[in-house]
């Protein structure tokens, strides 16, 4: 194959560049991905539609093939794969792990590329690809016809709504340009296809490596009566407007208040279009008012669109921050806590059940709670099956309780307000891409009951600050013994208190649940539930429960006002609680007789900033007890 | 009464939603100020995403001392257009050892940019740094997240990055660990320029061709822009007319010949043009995945 003239150009650019730079300021944009299995060519595909419209320079040319030779996998040939797969260890191993973002121009079209992985455990960067892609190129080795990876990205690409989908049957001059095989493949996928639900895509044979159908119709294939790949992108109708079409929202980024003055709100608009006078609803809280100036540094406008990044300001004054939704005044979204929803699991850890994850949907944050899923998806066989979890890769339909309303309408109808990610509230990461598809209670109806004795007149009556001593520490370490000298000592001092103590807890209110992380998890959950009711009231609760997990920790913590609740880290070695091992627990845990048991098969995750510890080994029982009644009434 | 967006009007909305989700969940944002092109536009973006309020962070220039002199002049105007604090940080270890792109190469860049950006992130505490990179410019940028996680030392992890879904960032992070955020990943060169001229944006005159004092070394056509460039035995500089597509430390920094002297000249030339933006760089030619390389030790 030899290299043309590289970089061609627009020959407006050189007789008339004003003329091209109007024409180019009014190009569309076409944002697609590439996906299909490992090896299916689609990093030689971009390489090769970059080239093919003129977008590679000289020198990354002259670079190119320098890497060729030195670690192409195409002998002296060419290997276009190398200009798109960017990081040292992708070219080591001969593979895409990351999503490789790619821009090129034709003189109609703009394009941002998506260059998505191919091997299992980069769905998650596929989905990411997708995610903003109005197109998807899935590619199939001729050779190989349709494999797992096709199954998995055509329904992935379903489920997250791309709305155009390209067949490209690749390597064609692999097979010798065999008309037979292509069908058989293009009838196999076509019957695969209507299965999940894809009615409408465009299947054309190529090859990316040697460029037949990429730019012209290729002499090889005479078959063939579409229209080349490149061309196809060109012209697919993009609905860019589509959105504006849908009911007005604009969720509420940032308050903007240089002075007493002026009060605006900015935001993106997710869908819609608004102009200056309509009636508009603030939501959760449902106020109204109208919109009185749409404004921008360019001065400020009657009408704003889906897409546009405006402030608006609003006649009246009404409570609006961020979170809130501004919609239109007859038609608002809807706001609930609780949900059915389409997951994709992203994180190596399994999700875990009854565990509280950020959830982040437009620029809502808010803490929500999985339920177990209503079952997993085989994406080979689109079967529905059980499961506990979902670990990596997985994709789902769960429920999921948030903390509080938030405002939001099926994913299918809006993405900005249906599309959602869980951050884990530990180590901060992206661990699930959500599709909210409905919710599952009217729960604008129930409301919190407004009561006249507030906490703080409960808590005065008794003379006392509310407060919740939440003791954790390994199995033995002395919790429950401390605990009990800790409110005798209270008790003493006319203080109002109540103990609630780990075993007893599982004699009654939680008898129902095991030792299964997911149960421990709902074992605490309904621990501080109960502590935080008692709190209102008035009480010093103390706790005594293992609580071995800092995220069900933090989850309690976060239920109380600021200040009252009061970790007490009872620190004592494994071998040393090992040793006393007072209810001879250890040793059944050792002789495998008993499951789950922290210290031993499970994790004990030590509080790294508790409020007060206690290191055992050097003190007694009394003395402890002691410095915890002091640092409380401090 | 629907309204078609150019892609302009796209790249636009979007990098304006980028910066107010950086502010409505960072501590304390800082924006980081080359002075070039990129810079420009990300300024002027950050102008419009918050006004009337004057953008709600400072401006931080990590000056090498090196710059071409029209650069400092320019920063000067436009913390002062923009009405926003401008923070300059100069290694005072590489002040104190001299180091220069004369005598000290890589090292020059590593210990003036490299660990200077470092350590002004840390004395003023910031936990999030917007930065003009885009993902045209080099492949392993192409690869780089909008919202870039950083470790406490300030490294990069390629292979373990937060998947980015639609236009949802996740910008939660621990004590200590900072964000870099690129709001203009997605705009291209052209965008870029085209932009400047369609907004009326100020930038550098180097952009635009001038008679000007340069020598040719190693194939890179360089200006002698002060009195401290070390001119070899048997050099003297000659008057060309040039022009600097990217500007960074200008010893470092190649010219290209070019008699474009307005905008649509410039873009006309780069669009005829058959070498890559950055080509005028010697960094990035040190070795084959030199940018992964300083990207995961803490550059921009």
């Amino acid at each position: 194959m030899s290299l043309d003239p590289i970089y061609k150009t627009d020959a407006l650019i050189a007789s008339d560049i004003d003329a091209y730079l109007e024409q180019h300021q009014h190009k569309s944009l076409l944002r697609f991905i590439t996906c299909g299995s490992v090896d299916d060519g689609k990093s030689t595909l971009i390489g090769r539609l970059l080239y093919d419209s003129k977008m590679i320079f000289e020198d990354q040319l002259a670079a190119l093939e320098a890497d060729s030779k030195r670690v192409g996998t195409q002998g002296q040939e060419i290997d276009f794969a190398l200009l798109v797969d960017g990081l040292a260890a992708e070219r080591e191993q001969g593979i895409t792990i990351d999503v490789a973002y790619r821009f090129f121009a034709t003189e109609k079209r703009k394009f941002i590329v998506a260059d998505t992985p191919g091997h299992e455990q980069y769905t998650r960067n596929m989905i990411t690809g997708a995610s903003t892609a109005d197109l998807a190129i899935i590619l199939i080795d001729a050779r190989k016809g349709i494999l797992t990876q096709t199954r998995r990205h055509s329904y992935l690409t379903k489920l997250i709504g791309v709305r155009n989908i390209v067949l490209a049957i690749n390597k064609m001059d692999l097979i010798g340009y065999d008309l037979a095989k292509y069908e058989t493949i293009l009838a196999d996928y076509k019957i695969f296809a209507a299965s999940i639900g894809i009615t409408d895509f465009t299947a054309m044979p190529i090859s990316g490596f040697k460029g037949d159908n990429i730019t012209t119709l290729s002499a090889n294939m005479p078959w063939y009566f579409g229209k080349p790949l490149i061309e196809h992108l060109e012209t697919v109708e993009v609905n860019a407007t589509a959105d504006q079409a849908k009911p007005f929202r604009l969720p509420v980024q940032w308050v903007n208040r240089p002075n007493l003055d002026f009060r605006g709100f900015s935001g993106q608009i997710a869908s819609g279009l608004i102009h200056i006078g309509d009636a508009v609803r603030v939501l959760p809280s449902g106020k109204t008012s109208t919109l009185a100036k749409i404004v921008t540094m360019d001065g400020e406008l009657q009408t704003a669109v889906a897409g546009q990044s405006v402030t608006l300001c609003l006649a009246h004054e009404v409570d609006c921050s961020r979170g809130d939704v501004i919609s239109i005044a007859d038609n608002p979204p809807e706001v609930c806590d609780r949900f059915e929803a389409n997951l994709v699991w992203m994180a190596d850890d399994p999700m875990i059940v009854g565990r509280a994850y950020w959830l982040k949907l437009g620029t809502q944050l808010v803490s929500a709670i999985v339920q177990p899923p209503k079952y997993q998806i085989n994406v080979n066989t689109m079967e529905h099956l059980a499961a506990k979890t979902l670990e990596l890769n997985a994709i789902g339909v769960v429920e999921l309780a948030t903390d509080k309303p938030i405002v939001f309408e099926a994913y299918a109808d809006n993405r900005t307000l249906g599309g959602f990610i869980l951050i884990d509230k530990i180590t901060n990461s992206t661990v699930a891409a959500g599709m909210l598809n409905f919710s599952l209670r009217r729960a604008q109806n129930v409301h919190w009951q407004a009561m006249d004795i507030s906490r703080e007149a409960h808590a005065n009556l008794k003379n006392q600050k509310a407060a919740v001593l939440w003791f954790t520490g390994l199995s033995g370490a002395g919790k429950s013994t401390i605990a009990n000298l800790v409110e005798k000592k209270l008790h003493r001092m006319n203080r109002h208190t109540f103990l609630l103590d780990g075993d007893n807890v599982r004699h009654g209110l939680n008898k129902d649940l095991g030792f299964t992380e997911a149960d421990r998890i709902e074992n605490i959950r309904r621990v501080g539930e109960v502590a935080k009711l008692m709190a209102d009231a008035g009480l010093i609760v103390i706790t005594a429960f293992i609580s071995p997990f800092r995220a069900e920790r933090k989850m309690v913590r976060e239920m109380m006002p600021v200040g009252e609740y009061i970790e007490v880290h009872i620190d004592t070695p494994l071998a040393d609680a090992e040793k006393r091992d007072v209810k001879g627990l250890y040793k059944k845990a050792r002789a495998g007789q008993l499951k789950n048991f922290t210290g031993i098969d499970s994790p004990y995750e030590a509080p790294l900033t508790p409020e007060i510890r206690i290191d055992t080994t050097g003190m007694t029982a009394e003395a402890a007890a002691d410095i915890i009644v002091e640092k409380l009434l401090g | 009464m629907t309204k078609s967006l150019t892609h302009l009007e796209r790249l636009e909305a979007e990098s304006i939603h980028i910066m107010r989700e950086v502010v409505a969940e960072a501590e304390k944002p800082v924006m980081l100020y080359s002075v070039g092109k990129d810079s420009a536009v990300m300024l002027h973006l950050a102008r419009k995403a918050f006004y009337p309020t004057p953008p709600p962070f400072p401006l931080l220039h990590v000056d090498t001392t090196w710059k071409f002199q029209e650069m400092y002049k320019m920063r000067e105007r436009m913390a002062k257009e923009s009405d926003m604090d401008l923070l300059v940080h100069r290694n005072p270890e590489a002040i104190e050892r001299g180091i220069n792109p004369f005598d000290h190469g890589g090292l020059h860049t590593d210990i003036w940019k490299t660990e200077g950006l470092k350590q002004a992130l840390d004395k003023y505490g910031f936990d999030a740094a917007f930065g003009g990179a885009r993902r045209d410019e080099e492949k392993s940028r192409a690869k780089e997240r909008v919202f870039s996680f950083r470790s406490a030392n300030h490294r990069w992890d390629p292979k373990n990055q937060r998947p980015e879904l639609w236009n949802l960032y996740n910008a939660k992070k621990a004590k200590g660990e900072s964000i870099r955020v690129f709001p203009i990943s997605n705009w291209t060169e052209l965008d870029i320029w085209q932009y400047i001229h369609l907004n009326d944006i100020p930038i550098v005159p180097l952009y635009f061709s001038a008679r000007r004092p340069t020598v040719e070394r190693d194939g890179l056509l360089l200006m002698v822009d002060d009195d401290r460039f070390r001119l070899k035995p048997g050099e003297v500089p000659v008057e060309r007319s040039i022009r600097f597509r990217t500007l960074g430390c200008y010893p470092l920094t190649g010219a290209v010949e070019s008699n474009a002297k307005t905008l649509p000249e410039v873009i006309q030339e780069m669009l005829l043009t058959t070498t890559s933006e950055r080509q005028g760089r010697a960094i990035d030619h040190d070795q084959a995945a030199s940018m992964e390389k300083k990207k995961q030790e803490g550059y921009f």
